[in-house]
């Protein structure tokens, strides 16, 4: 390839992973045809990939690429329809394309965001959703982060952007009335995205690795664009600080190390401020949801590494009201680690959730994981290390298996 | 329904682990196997011998031919295997990522094929 392709093709790459989700958004608005818009997208980089080798980058690859893109859609549009029926639509698109201003293309990614997080669309495939049309991942990627098969990923996401288009599922920012429900849908799915990629931060899966990258773009987006929302400035601010001690969890042997152990001096203080600076300003707003409390947990836990300041009572006062608010088996593992911390084993032991009341923590590593910890502490050693046995086999990650390995051994059982 | 989890990895790795190394992999598979039993997710499951040790037989004009070594001779070899009961495909997934296997080699998920009219089927 010589070197004029090399730099078109660098462009065209760059000018992807930026502008992607903004230019199907716009695109997608009108038509709510979501999968058209990526085809024509897909089409104009592959028209770019063609022409500015030969004609040079143009000044605004971005503005380019939504000229082109918008006449794959009118071509497209003539081809399929009968002539009456796309008239008024190709009239418009042919009057905007004639006036567009392609330096400023209106950023409509967040009604992006709320139509692909809209409650007819499933769940659980909301977050998929987003990745694909916002952040440009392939149906792949979002498998393997999601721990799915592509082709029933590929088949759910296909299915997602025909109810969309199919339904009329508007592209807009809901109004005051529904905005709290609608926008938690929003944050969830860009959480749920972070966290799959949380679950592997060792450096050799890429995809994982970058999901973290992608949805915290994602929630420093929303902030951006729904700066007075105190809930997306929790979300941004409780992944920053995860982001914060991403080095540290590993050490220089690749193994595990959890967070009483790791060195601070691994931790990214800048993320760990900009973090603090979000939650002050979520502070300052009505309302106390979710994401706020969990960022201001991962503020205390950040706070009493550095300073060596014991501040457990306030880590449980926060877990009880997180626990209050959501109920979920999760918080109450955490919350039980935190009573260990000042009540001791015992009575942590008794705070543990217990599987016969949620079928599936029997599944659930962190559950096992935790109860192995706390038996550990307590001196049951045949019955840490069973529970650690379950803890191993239901994790996922070597690094952490081996870790685990290791805390067994201590058992001396 | 059931799935077949097939572990395919370079054999000749294990040999390079040091005791301790083999020590700790034999009882993150032992920890796997436990974790499938108490979720009732447990079937059968094997370990094969090297693949020095494979005979490959097939019947050509009605004579039987006989080679030694394996069929296909692949970078990475079958080890063994887990037969799970899971609920759907990406529970069997869940359950492959989970698999010690996954983490060193390959793990091909494959859902099983209920024979009709069979015996013990």
């Amino acid at each position: 390839m010589s070197a004029p392709e090399g730099d078109a093709a660098a462009t065209a790459e760059a000018v992807a992973r930026r502008s992607y989700g903004k230019l199907v958004a716009f695109l997608a608005a009108r038509t709510r045809d979501v999968a058209a818009a990526e085809d024509a997208l897909s089409e104009a980089f592959a028209s770019a990939l063609a022409d500015w080798p030969r004609s040079g980058i143009p000044e605004s690859p971005e503005g380019w690429l939504m000229t082109a893109a918008k006449r794959k859609l009118i071509d497209r549009a003539r081809r399929a329809k009968t002539k009456d029926a796309a008239e008024p639509q190709l009239a418009l698109m042919a009057e905007e394309l004639g006036e567009m201003d392609t330096q400023d293309i209106p950023d409509k990614r967040l009604a992006l965001m709320f139509a692909c997080a809209h409650p007819a669309i499933e769940e659980s495939i909301r977050a998929p959703l987003i990745l694909q049309t916002v952040m440009g991942l392939s149906a792949n990627a979002i498998a393997s982060a999601f721990l799915t098969s592509p082709a029933a990923m590929a088949k759910r996401l296909v299915r997602a952007k025909d109810k969309i288009r199919d339904a009329g599922i508007p592209f807009e920012v809901p109004g005051r009335e529904e905005l709290a429900p609608r926008l938690s849908a929003v944050l969830d799915a860009i959480y749920a995205t972070f966290s799959e990629g949380w679950s592997d931060p060792s450096d050799f899966d890429d995809v994982r690795r970058d999901l973290t990258g992608e949805s915290l773009f994602m929630a420093q987006l929303v902030v951006q664009l729904m700066p007075l929302e105190s809930e997306a400035l929790g979300l941004a601010a409780l992944m920053l600080h995860a982001e914060a001690r991403r080095a540290a969890r590993r050490d220089a042997e690749g193994e595990y190390v959890p967070l009483a152990e790791q060195d601070v001096t691994r931790w990214n203080i800048e993320q760990i401020s900009e973090a603090d600076i979000l939650i002050r300003r979520a502070g300052g707003i009505e309302g106390l949801g979710r994401y706020e409390v969990e960022a201001a947990l991962q503020s205390a836990h950040a706070l009493r590494r550095l300073t060596g300041r014991n501040n457990w009572a306030e880590i449980v006062a926060l877990y009880d009201a997180l626990l209050a608010m959501q109920g979920s088996p999760v918080v109450a593992i955490n919350r039980a680690l935190a009573i260990a911390e000042i009540d001791g084993p015992t009575i942590a032991l008794d705070a543990l959730p217990h599987p016969d009341s949620d079928a599936r923590l029997a599944n659930y590593q962190p559950y096992w994981a935790a109860r192995a910890e706390l038996l550990a502490r307590w001196g049951a050693a045949a019955e840490a290390a069973q529970a650690y046995d379950l803890a191993i086999g239901l994790e996922r990650d070597p690094a952490v298996r081996t870790f685990l390995l290791k805390r067994k051994a201590r058992l001396g059982h | 329904m059931q799935y077949m989890l097939l572990l395919y990895s370079d054999e000749k790795a294990w040999a390079t682990f040091s005791p301790a190394e083999q020590k700790a992999g034999l009882e993150q598979y032992a920890a796997y196997g436990e974790a499938l039993r108490k979720a009732g997710a447990y079937v059968a499951s094997d370990r094969l011998r090297d693949i020095k040790t494979a005979t490959t037989v097939t019947v050509v004009s009605s004579k039987p031919q006989v080679m030694d070594g394996p069929f296909a001779d692949t970078k990475e070899q079958l080890g063994g295997y887990y037969l799970i009961e899971a609920k759907s495909l990406d529970e069997a997934i869940t359950w492959a990522a989970r698999c010690p296997g996954a983490s060193h080699g390959h793990v091909e998920v494959r859902p099983v094929w209920p024979m009709a009219g069979r015996a013990d089927g």
